[in-house]
């Protein structure tokens, strides 16, 4: 599959001497959705910001559709949607003026009836003519990224798009993003939510301190996420692993009083039946149970541990 | 070139002065006008003509001026601050167009609006006062010049400020003071010789000089001079302009 936006030893350095990229390589395929993962001071908005013009690079390249970001960055530019982190709006403005603005300053001209269908598809028809100052948070997003749509991108960036939004809404913007990519638009996005990459993305980045970690297909990296821990309690504790269990991944937890059992919750056996029979066989009194997912911040801290 | 970009931003600068008119336009008119009502009519009957032009009317190009250089440095400044302080800022710095085309839309639209309230205080003034004006190719000249440099004058304090009050400061501490000791309402040849000398230190002295002269043919110094000071400062804020987008500052980290 061909790259659209491809990022070669991007590096930046701030006035300040923060080095908040390191060597950036990476390629965004066409028509794909990429969700950037990486907590906070990652890099993730510095990336997005070089490639949209809004921050200066100390070194390396872009090139979005076999442009230039810097010398050729009309024409890069013009490809391009960006819907910002924090919510920046015209607030004394109607929807429907900010809108057309956004159109006009990407140098397209007027065209009422594309502006009508990006706001009914953000269920922002009926508000067309409120001052923005008057919108709730979830509306003033989607009017950003009506503002980003304006000018028909090809390319969608999103930054932290769901901070902030309830659940409804974020299904609902999910959904927007699903049209822009089967109409060809390719979507990169930054976010904190697993679940939202998991329900978007093909693709998964994972940034942290400047630099990219991993780059992987969802299903590979969601198969890293798909394991669970189970917490078997005890009734009385005991000092080591009975040797009836040793073939089971099992560790000790909680001072004897537990046993930890990782599985892969995707799996077709997980080996609890197993496990709690063979428990019972051993005379062992089990109390409680209780699982748990391996979330995205355990996945980064692994991530990072492995990265240092 | 992209005009359809500077167009848009022009346009939407324009309404916005527009969704304001009370602020940006009765208020500099109404407070204008009491000049002319207060020195010219009220106190300039009683004050001698000034090289042959009654002092009613020798005041109308200084205002002129005066409105000029406050408006269109704080209508730019504005202009440009108000999207850093709100942060839609991104969008134009992210979007295909050019410094250029940026400093076209937001300063043309500054000295577009501070023009047409020139011409409201001419058309006021004329009703106060009987106003003639001898060479009025060189007076719409001066008038569009110092129109521009003072637009992109407030589009530098615009960037270059990171609060409300250091907009007000450079209009309110710095031009208006200049412009009011600068021959607003006196020739600098009325002056005592000392402060004479010291008034050609102020360049507000050259623009309202040789605005006045496109008037009554009646100026402080050379036509030529204030020409060629006109031109240096517009070109000066140019050059600031363009080390502005060359660096970034403020806007481009």
């Amino acid at each position: 599959m061909s790259s659209i936006i491809t990022i070669s030893a991007l590096a930046k350095t701030y006035a300040s001497g923060f080095r908040a990229l390191k060597g950036i390589n990476l390629d965004i395929r066409r028509g794909e959705i990429f969700a950037l993962l990486g907590p906070n001071g990652a890099g993730k908005t510095t990336l997005i910001n070089i490639i949209c013009g809004l921050v200066n690079p100390s070194s390396g390249s872009v090139t979005v559709d076999g442009h230039d970001i810097l010398r050729d960055y009309r024409a890069a530019r013009a490809l391009i949607g960006l819907v910002p982190q924090e919510l920046a709006t015209d607030m004394f403005e109607t929807v429907w003026a900010t809108v057309s603005f956004s159109r006009g300053i990407n140098g397209r001209k007027a065209n009422p009836a594309y502006i009508e269908k990006v706001l009914r598809q953000l269920s922002l028809w009926d508000k067309k003519d409120a001052k923005i100052m008057t919108l709730s948070g979830g509306m003033k997003r989607r009017v950003l990224i009506a503002k980003a749509l304006a000018h028909e991108p090809r390319i969608l960036f999103l930054d932290e798009p769901t901070a902030g939004v309830d659940v409804e809404l974020r299904r609902g913007m999910w959904q927007v993003v699903r049209e822009m990519r089967e109409a060809g638009v390719t979507v990169i996005l930054t976010t904190h939510y697993i679940e939202e990459a998991e329900e978007m993305a093909d693709r998964i980045g994972v940034i942290n301190g400047g630099e990219i970690i991993v780059v992987e297909e969802k299903a590979e990296l969601m198969r890293k996420l798909g394991k669970k821990e189970l917490m078997i309690r005890l009734g009385a504790p005991i000092s080591e692993i009975p040797a009836v269990l040793a073939n089971h991944p099992l560790s000790l937890a909680d001072e004897g009083r537990a046993l930890l059992y990782t599985y892969d919750a995707r799996a077709e056996r997980t080996g609890i039946t197993t496990l709690l029979n063979t428990l019972r066989d051993a005379g062992l009194m089990v109390t409680d149970l209780e699982t748990r997912q391996s979330s995205l911040e355990d996945i980064f801290v692994d991530l990072v541990r492995q990265s240092t | 070139m992209n005009l359809t970009a500077v167009n848009a931003i022009y346009r939407f600068e324009m309404a916005r002065w527009g969704r304001t008119l009370l602020q940006s336009i009765v208020a500099p008119v109404l407070s204008t006008s009491l000049y002319f009502i207060v020195f010219g009519a009220a106190i300039g009957s009683r004050v001698p003509e000034i090289d042959g032009v009654s002092y009613g009317a020798f005041i109308v190009p200084g205002l002129m001026m005066m409105l000029l250089l406050t408006e269109s440095a704080s209508n730019a400044s504005f202009g440009i601050y108000l999207p850093r302080f709100t942060g839609t800022i991104y969008e134009i710095l992210s979007a295909p167009i050019s410094p250029f085309e940026i400093v076209l839309g937001y300063v043309g639209a500054a000295a577009t609006k501070s023009i047409i309230l020139g011409f409201i205080i001419l058309v006021t003034a004329s009703l106060f006062v009987p106003v003639r004006i001898a060479h009025p190719v060189w007076m719409l000249a001066f008038l569009v010049l110092t129109a521009l440099s003072f637009s992109l004058l407030g589009f530098i304090i615009g960037v270059w400020a990171d609060g409300f009050e250091k907009l007000q400061v450079i209009p309110m501490l710095i031009i208006m003071p200049l412009s009011f000791l600068g021959g607003t309402f006196y020739s600098i040849n009325m002056l005592p010789p000392f402060w004479q000398n010291l008034a050609l230190v102020n360049p507000m002295v050259y623009l309202i000089s040789g605005f006045r002269w496109s008037f009554f043919e009646i100026s402080d110094v050379s036509v030529g001079i204030s020409l060629t000071m006109t031109l240096v400062f517009l070109l000066l804020c140019l050059t600031i302009v363009w080390w502005i987008f060359r660096t970034g500052y403020r806007l481009k980290p």
